[in-house]
């Protein structure tokens, strides 16, 4: 077994230290050794988008991360958006407008929005579906998560 | 899957990162973005003993014009072309392009020079490096070694880069404003690999196309030009019959692959309308 590695991550603000190998997925860590399991792991291969997480504010596959790359970055995942019981903007446009079915592939979605919004307040339709290709859903067929995503456009709007 | 055990180092400058690559004697690989290498470690495809992860050499964090190139860092991430960052029909290009590489948290990782180092047939980065005569910049404990783009394809995943060899900066040639370019690419799903793609640029001189650079992309195992095409539109206005006669001269001139995406005469027919609609795309900038 290769040498572990101590490493700490910042999820959500909270300061996570733990000891893992090299090989360790940053997906993994922060569903195993933060305890965070809202990310989800789907494909393991960056192409479902399940495991999207934001880091230092833009989207990333955490999937195709080891978690010793991200020592020193700002992790922000789905359990940071709602504050209390309020729930984030783009998690109520989600219930509002019955984003999601199964809520498998939610989180990913939620912080790839998230991420799309606030660096593009004003991102036009087509460029959001084209951002919103990245991630794979196979319950809703999509035009539910797009009719969330353009709600809270208009609500995250600074 | 998960990926195989290896080795880390994170070094901090070139020096140390080319040390490491060649006390790893040949099993290191160096980890940019990761977005085609971890992937590919996950499946076990890839099994190397360390990996030399190059995000923390600040020295590699750049990119700007400088002397008539582009010059472009390791660490220049494919976002960052998403908005022109300086003037010209170059950061057009590459803003046209970088919107077909895969999706947005890819292109928040992946690199550009990633993308030429790993050399996939249907990077469209390889074919921008191919169509505009890049220049590679390797270093290594023996120092720099600049490789034109002529001479630094070799076949599918394999450059000219030794295995002692670090991708430090890849320089584009900036295109003055005379310069037209044109993109066009083919694939059953948005962002997945192209089974075909053609990046035009045209030097326009008075109505007239002076120079002529058509590139050709996921059809053969590496970018290719296409020679005839290119030196039948000089002197030419760029008209319909033009364009339908450079497509097909291109289309002729490559052997394409033959796999399970795509039968040879399928992708020889989709490149004839990639490489015209590329042309049309240049001609109605």
């Amino acid at each position: 077994m290769t040498e572990k590695l101590d490493v700490t991550l910042s999820v959500n603000g909270k300061r996570y230290e733990m000891k893992v190998e090299p090989r360790r997925m940053l997906a993994d860590a922060i569903r195993e050794e933060c305890g965070l399991t809202g990310t989800h792991l789907g494909c393991e291969h960056g192409v479902c988008g399940a495991c999207t997480i934001l880091m230092d504010d833009k989207p990333v596959r955490s999937c195709l991360m080891f978690a010793v790359q991200a020592e020193g970055a700002e992790l922000r995942t789905v359990e940071g958006l709602a504050k209390g019981n309020e729930l984030h903007p783009i998690q109520q446009a989600f219930w509002d407008h019955h984003g999601l079915q199964c809520g498998f592939c939610t989180p990913g979605f939620l912080m790839l929005a998230t991420g799309v919004l606030e660096q593009n307040p004003n991102i036009g339709d087509e460029e959001l579906v084209h951002a919103l290709s990245s991630n794979l859903c196979r319950c809703t067929g999509y035009q539910n998560i797009l009719k969330a995503v353009k709600a809270a456009r208009e609500e995250m709007k600074p | 899957m998960k990926a195989p055990q290896f080795a880390y180092r994170a070094p901090r400058s070139i020096k140390e990162a080319v040390t490491a690559l060649a006390e790893s004697e040949g099993m290191g690989k160096i980890l940019a973005g990761g977005q085609s290498l971890v992937p590919t470690m996950n499946f076990r495809l890839a099994r190397p003993d360390m990996l030399i992860d190059i995000n923390r050499i600040s020295e590699l964090d750049f990119a700007r014009p400088e002397n008539g190139k582009l010059r472009i860092g390791a660490l220049t991430r494919h976002a960052a072309f998403e908005r022109p960052f300086f003037e010209g029909p170059l950061a057009r290009l590459l803003a046209d392009v970088v919107q077909h590489i895969a999706h947005v948290p890819i292109r928040t990782r992946g690199t550009f020079t990633g993308s030429l180092a790993h050399a996939d047939p249907a990077s469209e980065w390889c074919l921008v490096a191919c169509t505009l005569d890049a220049e590679m910049v390797a270093h290594s404990l023996e120092g720099e070694r600049i490789i034109p783009a002529a001479e630094y394809f070799v076949t599918t995943l394999t450059t000219a880069l030794t295995e002692n060899e670090l991708l430090v900066e890849a320089r584009l040639p900036l295109l003055d404003d005379s310069w037209k370019h044109g993109f066009c690419e083919f694939n059953r799903r948005a962002g997945d690999f192209a089974l075909s793609m053609s990046l035009v640029a045209l030097k326009i001189e008075n109505g007239r196309i002076a120079e002529a650079r058509i590139g050709i992309g996921g059809v053969e195992d590496k970018p290719v030009r296409a020679p005839d095409a290119e030196a039948y539109l000089i002197g030419k206005t760029g008209e319909a019959a033009d364009r339908v006669e450079a497509a097909r001269l291109a289309s002729e001139g490559i052997q394409p692959m033959d796999d399970m995406h795509a039968p040879a005469d399928y992708r020889r027919d989709l490149t004839r309308a990639m490489v015209r609609r590329a042309l049309e795309r240049a001609l109605a900038r």
